[in-house]
């Protein structure tokens, strides 16, 4: 029991950096109906923006703040992805749209190999450890075995519900979000009212790019260090989060990415850690097989 | 204020569709294009639109050249297309879709504009929080009148607004049409395969064949015509 109460608080917490990563691949494919490969890459870069950021703030200026300290870095990091991102899609993406449905995929290819390895060379291939914050932990149950939640968990938990929220009330409730849901489903017809298409698609890249720096910092902060190998698989497991959730429907990202986090954390409590990531990907294929349209993905309504 | 189209060619790939076509409508005034399939009515209402790009020719818009801008200026510069097919937002709301129509007006003229449009059609006032894609066509053929209008637009062009609509419904579209001309003051073009229903809410028509106008005149002597049968039947 005490053990499955802990896998389920630990996979709540991966599962929200999942889902977190997971709108910006259903977000991308709703509008333009690409699956962005590069956005695990973009994810990794988020993880390094926020630990350059971390280290100048606490080891060159001394900020002794840890909360102060890793809001500024949140927000450095959102906007600085947010940039990448941005720019991305325009030289990569753009210039191949009407183009061949398989060209922005190749390019996408190109772009993560092109993040991971300019990471490589400039930042090293090593494992980049950060100072350790916050290590305190508020046992919740006891038992042969405390269960505990640690601050770390705490605050992925809020800081990951507020983005939802509001990115939510943007979707749903503002001109902006209108504009954008009005270009997925039609993106001729959105210009004809007066839309500007492209303008609102690199939004869409940005939006995606900032949630994806959230859990990018989250990352950093829960497990201490980042790799520039690290965009790789958690990209792809989000990515199976999407598509398990119904690519193109943001609550299915979001329920598909705890989902995938809690069968990860609970495969390696009572099977296999070794085999997590096979058991994170069997999803995937299960899922294309007998649920192709996902969780939550559902044929149109629609009365001619 | 005029939208005048000179000498508008238009070609798909290397097919010339549009020959060179002029036309001209004031605000406040209703013209029809008539023709039958593949005349170019649909092609001339798209290069205005900016959705095809004109091969030659000016589209004029109180004088200023808009042939080829990206087709989200032209709802800008004031012009706004109902299309054929109604293409409503199928997955949002009747009240979204309105809004989405208003997107380059501020917040406050959206409220404002939303009030006229559920006076102009009520059932849409009734059905605001309904999900588009399950109107009925009449239903869906106002939403769609009724998003072009909330950008407070000066013209306004109405790609075969009644097709696939029953009889009852099109003459409650056309009677919105000519509310549309005469309380608002908006110019239209509609492109119309009803000639009958074109003619009674026009006060001048151009009858298009094969990318040319053929004939053109007020409604009453154009009706009159041996020619118009013509255009239709493809003689000639």
């Amino acid at each position: 029991m005490e053990v499955f109460v802990q896998q389920l608080i630990n996979g709540i917490t991966l599962g929200s950096i999942y889902g977190l990563i997971a709108i910006g691949y259903t977000m991308v494919f709703g509008i333009i109906g690409m699956v962005n490969f590069a956005h695990g890459d973009v994810f990794m870069v988020s993880a390094f923006v926020a630990l350059i950021a971390l280290l100048i703030l606490t080891t060159w200026l001394g900020m002794s703040s840890v909360a102060l300290a890793l809001l500024i870095v949140l927000v450095v990091a959102m906007v600085f992805t947010s940039l990448v991102n941005w720019v991305i899609e325009r030289i990569a993406y753009r210039p191949l749209r009407g183009s061949f449905r398989l060209a922005p995929l190749i390019s996408a290819i190109g772009m993560s190999i092109f993040l991971s390895n300019f990471v490589q060379v400039t930042q090293g291939p090593r494992n980049k450890p950060i100072p350790p914050l916050l290590r305190d932990v508020i046992v919740v149950m006891h038992g042969d075995y405390d269960v505990t939640v640690s601050y770390r968990q705490l605050i992925i938990w809020g800081v990951t519900a507020v983005l939802l929220a509001i990115f939510w009330y943007l979707v749903s409730k503002t001109a902006l979000g209108r504009a954008q849901r009005a270009c997925e489903q039609d993106q001729k017809m959105a210009a004809l009212v007066g839309i500007d298409v492209d303008r609102t698609i690199s939004i869409t890249f940005v939006i995606g790019a900032a949630l994806a720096a959230v859990a990018g910092t989250m990352y950093l902060m829960y497990y201490g260090v980042v790799s520039f190998s690290d965009g790789f698989v958690p990209g792809i497991k989000a990515f199976t989060a999407a598509v398990l959730g119904g690519i193109g429907s943001l609550p299915g990202a979001v329920i598909g990415g705890l989902l995938i986090g809690l069968i990860e954390t609970m495969w390696s409590a009572y099977f296999s850690i070794d085999y997590k990531d096979v058991a994170a990907f069997s999803i995937l294929a299960i899922t294309l097989i007998f649920l192709p349209q996902g969780l939550l993905g559902r044929p149109e309504v629609e009365k001619v | 204020m005029t939208l005048a189209i000179e000498g508008l060619c238009a070609a798909y790939g290397e097919i010339e569709v549009l020959h060179g076509i002029s036309l001209s409508v004031e605000k406040g005034q209703l013209i029809a294009l008539l023709g039958a399939n593949g005349a170019g009515k649909s092609t001339a209402i798209k290069a205005i639109m900016g959705l095809v790009k004109p091969t030659a020719g000016r589209v004029l818009l109180d004088g200023r050249d808009i042939a080829g801008e990206a087709a989200h200026l032209a709802a800008r510069a004031g012009i706004v297309l109902v299309p054929e097919g109604r293409r409503i937002f199928k997955k949002m709301t009747v009240e979204e879709n309105l809004q989405v129509g208003g997107v380059v007006r501020s917040a406050a003229e959206v409220r404002e504009r939303l009030a006229d449009i559920y006076a102009l059609f009520p059932t849409l006032g009734e059905r605001r929080r309904q999900i588009g894609g399950t109107l009925s066509g009449g239903e869906q053929q106002m939403l769609a009148i009724g998003r072009a209008l909330m950008s407070r637009p000066s013209f306004i062009l109405m790609d075969e607004p009644s097709l696939g609509l029953a009889p009852l419904v099109v003459e409650r579209v056309h009677q919105a049409i000519d509310r549309i001309r005469r309380e608002m003051g908006i110019g239209g073009i509609l492109v119309e395969q009803n000639v009958v229903i074109a003619l009674g809410v026009a006060s001048h028509a151009y009858v298009l064949m094969r990318g040319s106008v053929v004939l053109s005149g007020d409604p009453k002597t154009l009706a009159a015509s041996p020619q118009l049968k013509e255009a239709y039947l493809g003689m000639g």
